[in-house]
């Protein structure tokens, strides 16, 4: 029974972020500036670097 | 100032046409903000592992973190940005990171109970400092303008956020892991676009730019101590 309301509280606050985020969300995908060139590549090389690292610390947990 | 550096730039034409004052004033005024961030960040996360410790040996029932999130989500919305531009900011930004390591207690007691729980907290920790310094810096020398990650990173969060709703019910530890792994992109996505606006003049308001931030490690760590219970088998 407990852990029923957790999950319903759970839920409820992550639909309430959802709300509460969606007009941000709106916001930012309308007027977003445009990428210029290398941006992407710029933005993307880090985030791999981070998938790397992660897939590193998974395999020093699992050694 | 309202424009970043370089719009400001591209908006007269030539940086020689740029007065040497406004540049100067420009670059003050972002350190000043940029300094103060960090000041309050590195104050607020220590704040944070004071009320983590207190919650543990209080051995807090996890119910608590389901309403110290909620509580300082709450504060989050609606009291900060009533807040940010008084120094009632700064009390407010200290209860609710505050309440976010309290809510962390009752987890990491979880994690501590576990065989290999101590191991696993310890790398979730350094992984998520070795991730937050690493990009802060890459965004800090980097010279870009990562605001136009702002449409991505905010959708993909809508998405993620729907996956984590419906995975409370489906229980799916696949989707939890895929969910943790989003995360943590788009949390790291954000400490780009959240620094390079700091950097660029896109925020000027320093208990703002600290919430984002704090709010980016986290999410990082508390989804990078998910990740690495359940590929570690705990």
């Amino acid at each position: 029974m407990d852990l029923d309301w957790m999950k319903i509280g759970q839920a409820a606050l992550l639909i309430m972020f959802i709300v509460v985020l969606w007009p941000a969300a709106r916001w930012w995908s309308k007027n977003s500036p445009k990428a210029e060139q290398g941006d992407w590549t710029a933005a993307l090389l880090p985030l791999l670097g981070v998938i790397l690292f992660v897939a590193l610390l998974v395999m020093m947990v699992r050694s | 100032m309202a424009l970043s550096d370089r719009d400001y730039m591209r908006r007269q034409g030539s940086v020689a046409a740029v007065p040497q004052d406004a540049i100067q004033q420009g670059a003050l005024a972002t350190n000043k903000v940029l300094r103060n961030t960090y000041m309050l960040l590195s104050m607020t996360l220590l704040f944070s592992a004071v009320t983590a410790g207190i919650s543990m040996m209080l051995a807090l029932p996890p119910m608590t973190y389901l309403i110290s999130v909620g509580v300082a989500m709450i504060m989050g919305i609606f009291v900060l940005p009533r807040t940010v531009n008084s120094s009632a900011g700064i009390g407010v930004i200290f209860a609710i990171t505050g309440l976010l390591g309290l809510g962390l207690g009752p987890l990491l007691n979880v994690y501590l109970s576990l065989p290999k729980g101590p191991e696993t907290i310890a790398t979730a920790m350094g992984g998520t400092g070795v991730i937050f310094l690493a990009l802060s810096g890459y965004a800090l020398t980097a010279k870009r303008d990562f605001s136009f990650l702002g449409g991505f990173l905010f959708a993909g969060f809508m998405v993620v956020l729907i996956a984590a709703v419906a995975n409370i019910f489906l229980g799916l530890s696949a989707l939890a892991m895929v969910v943790s792994a989003a995360v943590i992109l788009l949390m790291s996505g954000f400490i780009l676009f959240d620094t390079s606006r700091i950097i660029n003049g896109g925020q000027t308001n320093y208990i703002l730019a600290t919430y984002g931030l704090y709010l980016s490690i986290f999410n990082i760590f508390i989804n990078l101590l998910s990740l690495l219970g359940i590929m570690g088998d705990e």
